[in-house]
This record gives structure tokens, sequence and C-alpha cells, in this order.
């Protein structure tokens, strides 16, 4: 465990998922938020295999980079929090199925 | 020792991110991503509190038996807790819409806003400056309709 290459790729898997944690909240896009958590799931899942881990590495990258960006990205879609324009919202839904929500008791 | 050092850092350090931006954000989808930060901080904290240093992973192989190995059971608790996480998103991802649904935006602030028109409009009763106006009691600053 004390061997340098060991200890350079945990400090920039650490440095990564600071990275990614700090863009997660400062970014303006909503998308690239979310694909930030993403890469900082991705990150840790690695971490948890440098760790003596593998099942536990084996979930949070099914499960914390794959399933939980889905449900993020979905539930962006369903928020109307991306597409910058009408029309891309539009072909957005169109491509998902799914639609924004906006007004009070009604689905656009 | 070096290596401690950094990867506690490291959970501590998403540990705080994530409450910070739960504490500090005014969007509230910021706000669930916060969430996400600081529950990924705290598992990585998790695994390595059961860390043995040297150790290997806790998976018997046949005829062999290892000297030391890592905690397993702080990591069954953390497989757990990924799961949960993931359950607690959707959770307040349904909120979010409900929010979404009721107040029309996703600022902080916005669903009070809406339940205090909403109260006002109900109880005949209307606001005689904004509701984002600096005041010391907000809501006895009324004016009855008549």
């Amino acid at each position: 465990m004390a061997d340098p290459l060991m200890l350079w790729i945990s400090a920039l898997l650490v440095v990564v998922m600071w990275a990614a944690a700090l863009s997660a909240l400062l970014l303006k896009s909503h998308l690239a938020a979310v694909v930030s958590t993403s890469l900082l799931s991705l990150g840790l899942s690695l971490l948890f295999v440098l760790l003596r881990a593998p099942d536990v590495a084996l979930t949070e990258g099914v499960v914390g980079a794959g399933l939980s960006s889905l449900i993020l990205a979905l539930a962006l879609i369903r928020l109307g929090l991306v597409g910058g324009s009408p029309r891309e919202r539009e072909v957005l839904s169109e491509t998902v199925g799914d639609k924004p929500v906006t007004e009070r008791g009604s689905q656009q | 020792m070096t290596l401690a050092i950094i990867l506690y850092t490291g959970a501590i350090g998403l540990l705080v991110i994530g409450l910070a931006g739960v504490v500090m954000s005014s969007h509230l989808f910021r706000m669930l991503l916060g969430l996400v930060i600081a529950e990924a901080g705290a598992n990585l904290l998790l695994i390595l509190a059961g860390y043995r240093w040297g150790g290997a992973a806790p998976i018997w192989q046949a005829g062999q038996f290892p000297t030391t190995m890592v905690d397993p059971v702080p990591q069954a608790m953390v497989l757990t807790a990924i799961v949960i996480g993931v359950g607690v998103q959707a959770l307040a991802i349904a909120l979010l819409i409900r929010h979404r649904h009721y107040s029309g935006t996703l600022q902080r602030t916005g669903g009070l806003n809406q339940l205090q028109a909403d109260l006002d409009r109900e109880a005949g009763v209307r606001h005689t400056r904004s509701s984002d106006a600096p005041t010391l009691n907000p809501l006895t600053e009324v004016e009855h309709v008549h």
C-alpha cells in the first residue's frame, strides 16, 4: 500500500473528485453539473478498487455513476432545466418521450 | 501515512463541499447535487474507517488464508448506503417535480412566496409591499381588503 504509484494515483483521484464536486456546484449548465456528479462517482469507484473493496466499487460504478446519472438526467428534462431554446426542448421531449412540467397542474 | 492524510482529506473535503452546496445554494436542484456529493464523501469516509493498512480484499479463496484483511462490515454498510442514496435521490426528484408543479419555479424561496400568495388570496388579505422587501416581521405587514 505504501508504494509511490498508489500514492500518486490516489492523489490524482482525490484532485479529480474535488474538481468534479466543485464544478457540479459552480457550473452554469445543469447538464454539465450532472455529468460532473457522474465523474465524481466514477473517481470514487476507482478509489474503492484501490482500497480493496471491489464489490463496493462495482456497485458504485453501476448504481452511482450509471443509474443515478440516468435518474438525474431524466429529471432535468422533466424539470425543464436542459436545452437553451424552446425548439431544443421540444426535440429533447420528443426523443425521450417525456415533457417538462411548467404550469400548475398541467404539462406543457 | 501521507496516503492516509490525502485520503482522509479527500473524504472530509467532499463532505464539506457537499454540505456547503446544500446550505448555500439558491436553486433546489443544486441542493440535490450537494446532497449527492456529501453522500459520496460519507461513503469514502466509511470505507476508509474499515481499511487495514496492507490488508487483502475480504474475498475468501480456497486454500488461502490472508493474515490481514480489510474490515468487510463497513463495506457491506456502504454497499447498502449507495443503493439507499439513489432511492433518496429519486424521492427528492419527485418532491422537486411537485414543487415545480406548485410554484412554477425551483428557486429556494419560490415555494414560500407561492404559499404566501395562496394564503393571502384565501384569507382575503393582500400584501402592501413586495414579498422580497426587507421587513422585521413580513407576516404581519398586510392590509385588509374591504
